[in-house]
């Protein structure tokens, strides 16, 4: 029971199909107080299917679903007043200025209209956006608008944040200064379930992550951890790799992938052999690099392309 | 589960949705003031004017009165449709559809069933403030007995209420915003000429007569006329009956296909 208490989500085979086609396939997970726990995963995967579910916004064909011990079938409207959500889509209230999306919103969650307006304007000084309080929201830029969702979502001072895809078509300066935001939140304690299919993103705010494809879950773990098992430490790409480089490859059974032009090997520090490589083989282009979760991510989920 | 009535989803929290509507209503008030304060005038200037030339005086219930006074009541009944009605299909359905409002409540503790709640009865309070303001113009003419006609605002949120959930099921089933031209020609249009608004159903054919006597439009067209002319015969409680149950029935189905609609 105290660690069910820890437990901001707790999910045991969740699962969720549209008629019979299976987007979450039989989940468990859960999301520790004051985590940021990563669902990562291509297009389809079923990550935004599962934080529907548990932000009480799509109903799961079968399972267990609690956020904050409460069951999400029955405890929704408790369970919504306490979370904070930032959906994939802006969905800000164009008929609204920029200071009203945010008072409107708090009296959704019932916060008196004077306490509405001093939340408002505290978090408008949060991100930035005082200045612009009375302009509309449909004037902003694409990065004001999400972190004017993210004030949005803030609004209720909830104790979990959810976030859908938080940076996707954001430039580099505002997805910088939506992660910056992000990190102060999280420096706070605050818990968060973000779903990405950035990895820089994953491996910059997630203590721990969840790969998941075809409404399953791959692997679990640290960010570090996961890119130490499934990609070593070292990678070496090696652009039209002569028929030498694949004898040796197999000869001294490395980890790799043979794409069409390219040949990616994975390595281990201190691994002479696999140095070996890099003074040996590399007659034509050679990157050397760290292994990222990008190595990881793909080569969990494979290369082809998702619809 | 999916699609299931789930009536008990509905709290006084629909209140908020409302709020927001008055909220955005305001902002361009005069020009929400402008139509139903013009068109009264458009409308009597037409049949005051023009056709009462033509026509005269009408036999209602046995009494003559003239067109004018004959045609008033429908005009405020018509305002109650139309304001509710559109409303509830092109404004809600570009809050639901374009705008993903709902979608962002939905993320609040509102219910889906608090956000309909919350659109109906906002549709049928614009009901109320349009026939207010129409109701005040046309009193100057004097073609309202008073106090009775008082009774048309408590009317109008009711005709608003039945009028509003109508146009949220068509919200909820139609595809795309161009469809409501449907029920528009199928179903609007057609009470707005036969439902006993600009001549009298008995005027009709016996069949025809019939069919009008069973549109929700002729009911409230029927006690518009009753309360401006001070006539409250007990037969006026069958249309409240009427317009209340129909209401009654079709709001549970409202919240039905908007569920089907929007959570999957």
């Amino acid at each position: 029971m105290a660690d069910n208490a820890r437990h901001i989500i707790q999910a045991k085979e969740l699962r969720k199909n549209f008629g019979s086609f299976p987007a979450v396939d039989g989940i468990s997970f859960h999301l520790t107080s004051g985590e940021c726990l990563g669902l990562l995963g291509p297009n389809g995967a079923g990550k935004t299917s599962t934080i529907r579910m548990v932000y009480g916004f799509s109903p799961m064909t079968s399972g267990r679903l609690e956020v904050f011990g409460l069951d999400v079938k029955t405890r929704w409207r408790q369970i919504k007043s306490r979370i904070g959500v930032c959906q994939q889509e802006n969905n800000l209230d164009p008929d609204l200025t920029v200071l009203q999306n945010l008072e409107i919103f708090a009296r959704y969650f019932n916060i008196a209209r004077k306490e509405s307006r001093a939340r408002a304007l505290e978090l408008l000084k949060f991100i930035a956006l005082e200045s612009r309080k009375d302009d509309k929201v449909t004037s902003l830029s694409g990065g004001m608008m999400r972190r004017l969702v993210l004030a949005r979502a803030l609004i209720n001072n909830p104790e979990l944040l959810i976030l859908d895809e938080p940076t996707t078509g954001l430039d580099p300066q505002a997805r910088h200064q939506v992660w910056e935001r992000l990190e102060l939140l999280q420096a706070s304690g605050l818990s968060i379930l973000l779903t990405t299919h950035y990895m820089d993103e994953a491996s910059r705010l997630c203590e721990r992550l969840i790969i998941m494809d075809h409404g399953k879950i791959l692997v679990e773990g640290e960010p570090a951890e996961l890119i130490r098992s499934y990609a070593g430490d070292h990678v070496v790409e090696i652009v039209n790799p002569g028929p030498d480089i694949k004898e040796f490859v197999d000869a001294h059974d490395f980890l790799h992938d043979s794409l069409n032009h390219r040949m990616i090997i994975y390595g281990r520090e201190d691994d002479r052999l696999f140095d070996l490589i890099g003074e040996k083989f590399c007659r034509q282009t050679c990157i050397k690099r760290l292994a990222t979760l990008e190595d990881v991510f793909l080569r969990l989920t494979g290369r082809e392309l998702r619809e | 589960m999916r699609g299931a009535l789930q009536i008990t989803n509905i709290s006084w929290r629909f209140i908020r949705i409302w709020q927001r509507n008055v909220l955005v209503y305001r902002k361009i008030w005069l020009v929400n003031f402008f139509v139903p304060l013009l068109e009264p005038l458009l409308f009597l200037a037409a049949f005051g004017l023009g056709m009462s030339a033509l026509i005269g005086r009408v036999q209602y219930h046995g009494e003559e009165i003239s067109y004018i006074v004959f045609i008033t009541p429908a005009l405020l009944a018509i305002t109650m449709m139309y304001n509710s009605f559109f409303e509830n299909t092109y404004a809600s359905f570009v809050r639901m559809y374009y705008q993903k409002t709902f979608d962002a409540m939905m993320a609040t503790p509102l219910s889906l069933e608090d956000i309909i709640a919350g659109e109906i009865v906002w549709g049928a309070t614009k009901s109320v403030i349009a026939t207010a303001i129409m109701l005040v113009v046309v009193s100057f003419f004097g073609f309202v007995y008073f106090p009775h006609g008082l009774l048309v605002l408590p009317l109008s949120f009711l005709g608003g209420l039945a009028f509003g959930t109508v146009g949220m099921i068509f919200t909820g089933i139609l595809a795309t915003i161009d469809m409501f031209n449907l029920p528009i020609f199928l179903f609007i249009t057609p009470m707005f000429l036969f439902s006993g608004t600009f001549f009298p159903v008995s005027a009709l054919p016996g069949w025809a007569g019939t069919i009008s006597s069973a549109l929700p439009l002729t009911h409230l067209v029927d006690l518009c006329r009753a309360f401006c002319l001070g006539e409250l015969t007990p037969d006026i409680g069958w249309s409240i009956a009427y317009i209340g149950i129909m209401f009654v029935l079709l709001f549970p189905v409202a919240l039905i296909v908007m569920r089907r609609r929007l959570i999957n």
